[in-house]
């Protein structure tokens, strides 16, 4: 019969186009009809575990069920925690021992830094502006003053934290071998903390941190040989316009270039030499064998001494 | 008694640190004393019985056979470092909301403040300033504090007491470091907190400041007692009392130190025993020197025409 039909429809076989196009647009229907819900069958079960997704893949590598792979993993494998090992000593973690204060001076550390970055939006580092923005902070700024004695008591906080750092390493003789290099950087981490704190004294340009500076700078004209106050200063020509105390005030006096010069080693220059030497810090803890103790007791007679 | 005094110096913000710092180290020392008796104790034990020694895991804590030896970083140190981070922004946030930072007048150059104090953490260095010049005070102490501290591990050849708190096989280390920083270094910065006031003179605790006190001090040169009179005469004369000091104090450093430290002693190269006597020498020099100002009014024992000491 196929003839038949071939007789009744006048382009014989061929199909028209709007038969073309309606059956396409019936499957498209149809296949909305059938094909979305169970896509969306599939996508509902997909985010009832969001942890299967590609978004969440891309951004955690592994799994995070209670086994001691995915344990080391999340570890190793974040970059803000990669300086820690997988495992450590079981009695490391004991407050006693470290009583944790470096990790503090380094959260204190990023709480002035971000406190400090705030700060910054809000000061002009100039003798015209420099101590009424301080005023502006305190009074008008909201939350203004909670942020500025954040800053001071964080930074006052940090030195007490710097010291006892240093004074439990050297208790519990941390620095022997193989840390030697380890407590000399953090020496000079002592410093720059020591430093960074007594530049931020002057920028409120108060009376408190003018004369405070001005004491402490003052003692700089009497450096030996760089100062114009200083043994042997003189013989080299050394005059308050020209010596070492010039260089750090950028003038004979604490004023204006003092502020500038102040606030950039205190905002720039130091918590960059710090950041830097801090990252060696905290890479030579885990090259040096991690943090060095609880170790074994060590009796006399276990070292061999040399004849 | 002042109490009023007493309570506005105590209570300045910027004194709070130091006010806080103190109870800080107490609580600090005695946790690490308590660590190094217990140490001690069980040093003292597994002397006494080597077989005790072969055997024993060498710890003051329990360990028990089939306990691991190391404990995940996760969950077991970070969430202390979480809880250390939280209780230090609640301290912090505690601080900052019931104490101002302090605030001053504006800088003025012609109103002097009286006294004009550095910063705590300076006052040890400032308070040096009545006993030693200001290129000693302000610069050659401070450096030679830095260089100092650095070469603590290269002149220790102590391989005892490396990892753990012990009194007993560190006593000369221990000791020494003890009285640089608190003697010397937090002493001095609670002298030139609480004690100096205006003129930078001596008030005790709870006296009241007053800004109109006048001391008359005659201080005089240690070459003046001896009747030298000339420069040249005066300068050799320093020459051999500060030599002098070196010699005859590390003469007998020396023959303390070999007696009761002989393996140290044995194991410390010439260049660092050296450089450990003249850090020692220096600093015991500091209390020495703040002695015979105080107690003989002697202001320099060396008079050059370039540097007095």
């Amino acid at each position: 019969m196929p003839d038949k039909d071939n007789d009744t429809k006048p382009n014989g076989n061929r199909v028209g186009l709007l038969e073309r196009v309606k059956s396409g647009v019936k499957e498209d229907v149809q296949s909305l009809k059938t094909d979305i819900p169970a896509k969306a069958k599939e996508q509902i079960d997909i985010l009832k575990d969001p942890t299967r997704t590609q978004v969440y893949t891309s951004i955690f590598r592994h799994k995070h069920d209670e086994t001691p792979r995915n344990r080391a993993l999340g570890v190793l494998s974040n970059v803000f925690l990669h300086l820690h090992p997988a495992k450590i000593n079981r009695d490391a973690v004991r407050y006693s021992y470290t009583w944790g204060m470096g990790g503090i001076t380094f959260y204190l550390f990023i709480v002035l830094t971000f406190t400090g970055v705030l700060l910054m939006f809000y000061y002009h580092p100039s003798k015209v502006q420099a101590f009424r923005d301080v005023l502006y902070l305190e009074h008008d700024v909201p939350f203004g003053k909670l942020l500025r004695n954040m800053h001071r008591w964080a930074a006052h906080l940090m030195v007490i934290a710097v010291w006892l750092h240093m004074f439990r390493v050297f208790l519990t003789g941390s620095y022997k071998k193989p840390r030697e290099f380890n407590w000399n950087i953090g020496v000079l981490l002592l410093v720059f903390t020591l430093l960074l704190s007594f530049t931020g004294y002057l920028l409120p340009d108060d009376q408190l941190g003018f004369w405070a500076v001005t004491v402490g700078t003052n003692m700089a004209r009497a450096t030996p040989l760089l100062g114009h106050e200083g043994p042997f200063g003189p013989l080299l020509h050394m005059t308050p316009y020209n010596d070492i105390r010039f260089g750090l005030l950028g003038g004979s006096i604490v004023d204006a270039n003092a502020l500038l010069r102040s606030y950039i080693w205190h905002c720039i220059g130091i918590p960059i030499v710090a950041s830097v030497l801090m990252i060696v810090h905290f890479w030579r803890v885990r090259k040096d064998g991690g943090i060095s103790g609880p170790a074994a007791v060590i009796l006399p007679g276990d070292i061999k001494e040399k004849k | 008694m002042d109490w009023h005094q007493l309570w506005s110096i105590a209570s300045a913000p910027d004194n709070v640190p130091i006010v806080a710092l103190i109870p800080l180290l107490i609580f600090y020392i005695y946790l690490a004393w308590k660590q190094a008796s217990a140490n001690d104790a069980l040093l003292a034990e597994l002397e006494t019985s080597p077989a005790l020694a072969k055997t024993h895991h060498r710890k003051t804590w329990p360990f028990r056979p089939g306990w691991q030896k190391e404990v995940h970083v996760w969950p077991f140190l970070l969430r202390i470092e979480f809880l250390a981070a939280i209780i230090v922004t609640i301290v912090l946030m505690v601080w900052s909301i019931t104490l101002n930072a302090p605030l001053e007048e504006p800088s003025n150059p012609n109103l002097t403040m009286n006294p004009a104090k550095a910063p705590w953490y300076f006052l040890g260095l400032q308070e040096m300033l009545v006993y030693f010049d200001p290129w000693i005070a302000g610069v050659v102490m401070p450096t030679l504090i830095i260089i100092g501290l650095m070469v603590i591990p290269y002149i220790d050849t102590n391989p005892l007491g490396n990892g753990y708190y012990t009194w007993k096989q560190r006593k000369f280390a221990i000791g020494t470091f003890l009285f640089g920083f608190i003697i010397l270094w937090v002493s001095m910065i609670i002298i030139g907190t609480f004690i100096r006031g205006p003129g930078w003179q001596w008030f005790w605790p709870g006296q009241t400041w007053d800004h109109n006190r006048l001391i008359y001090v005659v201080n005089r040169d240690l070459p003046d007692l001896f009747g030298i009179t000339s420069n040249l005469a005066k300068g050799i004369f320093g020459v051999i009392v500060v030599g002098g000091f070196y010699a005859i104090g590390g003469f007998v450093a020396h023959a303390l130190f070999r007696r009761y430290n002989p393996k140290d002693y044995r194991r410390m190269s010439l260049l660092q025993y050296s450089i450990m006597m003249l850090f020692l020498l220096t600093m015991v020099a500091l209390p020495i020197k703040m002695l015979i100002r105080l107690l003989f009014h002697i202001k320099y024992v060396w008079i050059t025409p370039w540097f007095n000491v």
